[in-house]
Order: C-alpha cells, then structure tokens, then sequence
C-alpha cells in the first residue's frame, strides 16, 4: 500500500492498483487505519459522520485523542495486554465532536506485514445507537442505573455504590417496602465486574419450600416425581453474576442451613446428585424484615445473617428523603408523560400541596403509581386535584404499609361528587375512544378488536353496550 | 471535591482550567481525573488529582472557582451548555501537549477545534509537531 496523492494505493489486491480509501468508504461502520504507535493512517467517511472529525483532523492523531471513546480510556483495545489480546471486542461510548455521548463497540485488528512484523491496527467502530432504544429513559438508566434522588440520605447510598460495585462481598440490603431495594441490588450488578454476567432474581418469599430448593439449587432427573429432566437451577445460572435473593427473611429454616453451605463452599449440589459443582457467584440478598430481631427470636439462622451482612445498605424511606418527592414526582411524571404520548408539563400548586402533604407508607413505589395513574388520567397539559386517587385527596392512607398491595395503586371505591364526575366523564370518554379506535383498526370485527384491546370478547361486548355502541 | 485553590480566589485576572492527562488535554471532559490550573500573567499552574470522573462534579468545581475558561477534549452538550450558561467559555474539541495549549492561550489564539498535530506546534519549546 503507499500513498497517491491524498489518498492511499493498495497493489496485488486488485489486477489493477485500488484507492483504499474508496474501498473503506464503502463500509457502513467507522474504520481507522493506525500505525504501531496508534497514530490514525486513514479513515473513512462512516468516521467522519459519526465522529464530526475530517480526515484531515484525524490523520496523524493518536487514535484514542479523536475517538475520544470510554474504552480507550480505561483499557486500550490495542496494547499488548494478556487479556487485550484476548478480547479485542469492547462496547462503550464516544463523545462526538458535536458534543453527542454515542454508545459503540469497538473491534481492533493488528495489521501483520509479509514478514510477520507488526504494521499497525485495523479498528471497526459500530454505532449502537441502531440497536439500543436511544430514549431519555435509557440515558438516564445508563447514568444512574434507575435510581433517583438528591436528599443526603439517598446520595450517601449512592455514594456507597461505587465502592461496593467494586468488591465481591456478599450485601444485605434492607428497608421498608417500595424503597428500591431490588433496584439498588441490580445497580450493584450493573456497576460490577460481573456486569456481563447473568443477574438473576429469586423471590424466596414468593415459592413452596420444596420448590425453593429445587429452584435454588437445581435437581437431577429422577431425583423426586415430576423430575423429568436435569434442571441446573438459579444459583448456577448466575455462574459469574449475581444472584439476588429478594425477601430472604422469608426463607425456611432448613433452606437457610443448605444457602449457609453453599455461601461457604460455593458448590452447589442439585437436589438428587451427590456430585457437587463449583459456581462463582455474588450474593446480595434483601429483605424489609429484621434479620437481627429475627435472629434474636431464632427464625433465622445468625451465620447466615452474619454472612449475608458482610456489606449493609439500609435503603431510608421516602419520608426521611427530604426533596426526594418532588424530584421523584415530576421524574415519574415525564417517563410516564412520554410512555403514554401525552404532553403533561406539570402538576398544578394546589396538586403538588397535595402530593408533598401525603406520607406515601408504599414509599417510591407507591408515589411511582400514584403518577402512573394521574398519567393515565390527566388529558390536558397539567395534573389537577381531581386527577388524583381520591385517598390521596383525602390523605387517607390505603393500608398499613406491610399490607400494601404489590402494583397497582390501591384506589378505593368511591362515591362519584360533583367534582369528581369529570374525571369519570374523562375515562368513560377516553374507554369509549379507544373502542371505537380498536373497532375502526379491525375493521369492524369485535374479536380483532377485542384481541386488540387485549380484552374478551364478552368485556368487549359488555362495553359496547354500556356505551350505546353496540346499535 | 469540596476544595476551592487559594490560586484561583486572587486578583480579578483571567483563570484557566485544562483538563488533562499525560500533561496532555484529556480526550474526555466527564473522564477526567486531572486538571490544570493557571492565572493569566502569573508563573506556571497547579495541577489537581480528581478524586473521581465525574462531569457534574467538575462543572461544580468550574463554577464554584469563578474560573472564566475551560479547555478540554471531548465534552457532552448538555455539561457544555451548563458551562456556557454560567458564563464560562469552553474551548473544547483541543488535541494536544499541555504546554503547547498553554501558550497558544496566553498568546490569545487558542480556538476550539485547535489540534496540534495540525497547527505545527510552533509555541511549544522542545515540542514539534
């Protein structure tokens, strides 16, 4: 290959000499050619447009000062390290020179010549933005990882996060219900080492013990009636992740003694086999119960606390988040906002009066649904009192926080007033058009529309008639 | 990064802060781990260690100083904007030696966009393009 002019010449390719540079600008992704000292030789017009640098600029810069990409500057793809050479596949981000963060995957290649010395490196950017739902929800996921809050009860378990992402150690997290304890249990996942590893979730609260255990720890074929084939079982299917046991308070006291000796020799032996196999595996286990107090009554087993509590987070609750609120609400309200296509700007002073004034015994989870409903109710541009549940109005407390239902916000049954009967007027309304859309989209086949509506035929029906369609 | 350096609370003159790495600007504004920083008319800088990469941090620390210019790498537009906003000129997109920007600034002819390979490093003492 040498140099035309400004562009590059490769011979014996081609019967006849190439412009190398017109072959790479056939390319869709981003190419730079580099020499030894990663020293941009040539790139492509792909480059160009992504990056917002000329040829011109780029050309003689060292390849990591115009790519300007995260994985260049935590490990160079191309330095002659052990696992670099490996693994010279790396996905990141890069700032553009218009100031965009893109996310990308970079492949490097070394160039070797005829003689078998090292030339230079042949590096292929892929823009990911194609694959990734590149939204406000996913920026702000990548930042922040779901999790929301400036109060400095919040920001000083945010501060944790980074410290504890770095360790293997196994974590309790703690807290009252809807605090974002499986959320903070993720984020330690995604922050972590293991990150390309499987997070996998086990609600020990949530299965019979005798399915816990085969569920945990997997069971061989035979093994008890119904074990039609091998199962390998959670525990192994986080081999290199996380494994997240939500609501561990409720484990059984014999499930505790097998979690205990699989925490200590991290083998798990699968219901039926005497074979053990080792896993690696971090354990970050969360509960709204009081491991110490169940401890001290002996329901739980305090060498599996004492294990479990190597790091602790205690997850504080939205009312001991001051400021946390109002961030959460108008958060809420724009992911929602956008999910429903609906243009709300904000809530109104009278609404926001109220929704500081409730004490949210559900926490974040319960204020997420209370925003999610007004979302659904809300058809102008700014949430009013009468867009809230009626219990919020009222600032009544649904039900004792332990007995919060998981979901939906509980709504409780109302007696329409005066006030409220635009609100019922609005649903009917939105119900009644969104019929007649299903109906006019299935052109006019009620099992379409029903299938659309993701409601039963006779629902559909029922509706049709309550609303004078069904004529 | 809760400290404000004494250098940067004197006199009314021009302060300088240049993200960098290797005693080169830093490709990346939100991955820096160091900054450099100088008085317009006074001797050489002072160097500081971040005790993280943070943008926000950094952006805080920027205003906080009362700093009046930034030269830097790769940074985010919304980071840019907030700079911008608050008054603070951002030379961004520079490619080259700490040194060399440092007297291209002092000269008054830094730009953002200014890429030493390609503006011959001629400021520079022992440096060449």
């Amino acid at each position: 290959m040498n140099h035309a002019g400004q562009g590059l010449v490769v011979h014996g390719l081609f019967k006849d000499p190439a412009d190398f540079v017109h072959i790479l600008d056939q390319m869709p992704s981003c190419v730079l050619v580099l020499d030894r000292d990663r020293r941009v030789v040539a790139v492509n017009s792909a480059f160009e447009a992504l990056t917002g640098f000329s040829r011109k600029d780029a050309c003689g810069v060292q390849c990591a000062e115009i790519t300007r990409s995260s994985v260049c500057h935590y490990r160079c793809p191309a330095l002659p390290q052990s696992d670099a050479l490996q693994d010279k596949c790396r996905t990141g981000d890069i700032v553009s020179k218009d100031r965009r963060k893109i996310p990308v995957r970079i492949n490097v290649s070394a160039l070797i010549g005829p003689d078998g010395e090292h030339q230079g490196f042949l590096e292929v950017i892929e823009d990911l933005r194609v694959n990734l739902t590149w939204d406000w929800e996913s920026v702000h996921i990548e930042r922040f990882g779901h999790l929301v809050g400036h109060s400095p009860e919040i920001q000083k378990v945010f501060h944790m996060l980074p410290l504890i992402s770095q360790s293997d150690s196994s974590v309790l997290i703690t807290g009252e219900t809807g605090t974002g304890k499986d959320l903070m249990a993720e984020a330690i996942h995604r922050a972590s080492e293991r990150a390309r590893g499987q997070f996998v979730k086990i609600n020990c609260g949530a299965l019979p013990d005798a399915l816990l255990e085969s569920e945990l720890f997997g069971h061989v074929k035979g093994a008890f009636t119904g074990a039609t084939e091998n199962r390998i079982g959670r525990i192994r299917q986080a081999n290199n992740g996380t494994l997240f046991l939500a609501e561990v308070g409720d484990l059984n006291y014999s499930l505790q003694t097998k979690l205990l000796s699989f925490l200590d020799d991290k083998t798990v032996y699968p219901l039926g086999s005497s074979e053990g196999i080792r896993v690696n595996v971090r354990v970050v286990a969360a509960t709204l119960r009081n491991l110490e107090q169940m401890v001290r009554k002996d329901t739980f087993r305090s060498d599996l606390f004492f294990r479990l509590n190597v790091i602790r987070i205690n997850l504080p609750p939205l009312r001991e988040r001051e400021g946390d609120t109002v961030l959460l609400l108008q958060h809420f309200l724009r992911s929602f906002s956008q999910l429903f296509g609906k243009k709300i700007e904000g809530y109104s002073d009278e609404t926001m009066r109220i929704l500081l004034d409730f004490s949210y015994p559900g926490n974040v989870r319960e204020l997420r649904n209370i925003v999610e409903y007004v979302s659904n109710v809300c058809q102008g541009n700014q949430v009013l009192p009468v867009h809230l549940p009626l219990y919020v109005r009222e600032g009544n407390e649904p039900l004792p926080p332990e007995t919060l239902p998981w979901g939906v916000p509980p709504v409780l049954p109302v007696n329409v007033s005066a006030s409220d009967r635009s609100v019922e007027m609005t649903w009917r309304d939105m119900e009644k058009k969104m019929i007649l859309k299903a109906l006019a989209q299935a052109r006019g086949k009620r099992a379409r529309a029903a299938e659309i509506l993701g409601w039963g035929r006779s629902t559909l029906w029922r509706k049709m008639k309550d609303y004078g369609l069904d004529s | 990064m809760g400290w404000t350096p004494d250098l940067l609370r004197n006199g009314g003159a021009k302060r300088l802060l240049v993200v960098v790495q290797d005693r080169r600007v830093a490709p990346r504004f939100d991955l820096a781990m160091e900054v450099y920083l100088v008085q317009e008319g006074a001797e050489g800088g002072k160097t500081l260690i971040l005790g993280q990469t943070s943008a926000e941090k950094l952006c805080h620390l920027i205003v906080g100083s009362d700093l009046a210019e930034v030269v830097c790498g790769g940074i985010e537009d919304e980071h840019y904007q907030y700079l911008t906003w608050k008054k603070v000129r951002v030379i961004d997109n520079v490619i080259g030696p700490l040194e060399w920007v440092l007297g291209r600034w002092r000269e008054g002819r830094l730009q953002p966009g200014d890429i030493f390979d390609h503006c011959g490093g001629e400021s520079v003492q022992g440096l060449s393009a």
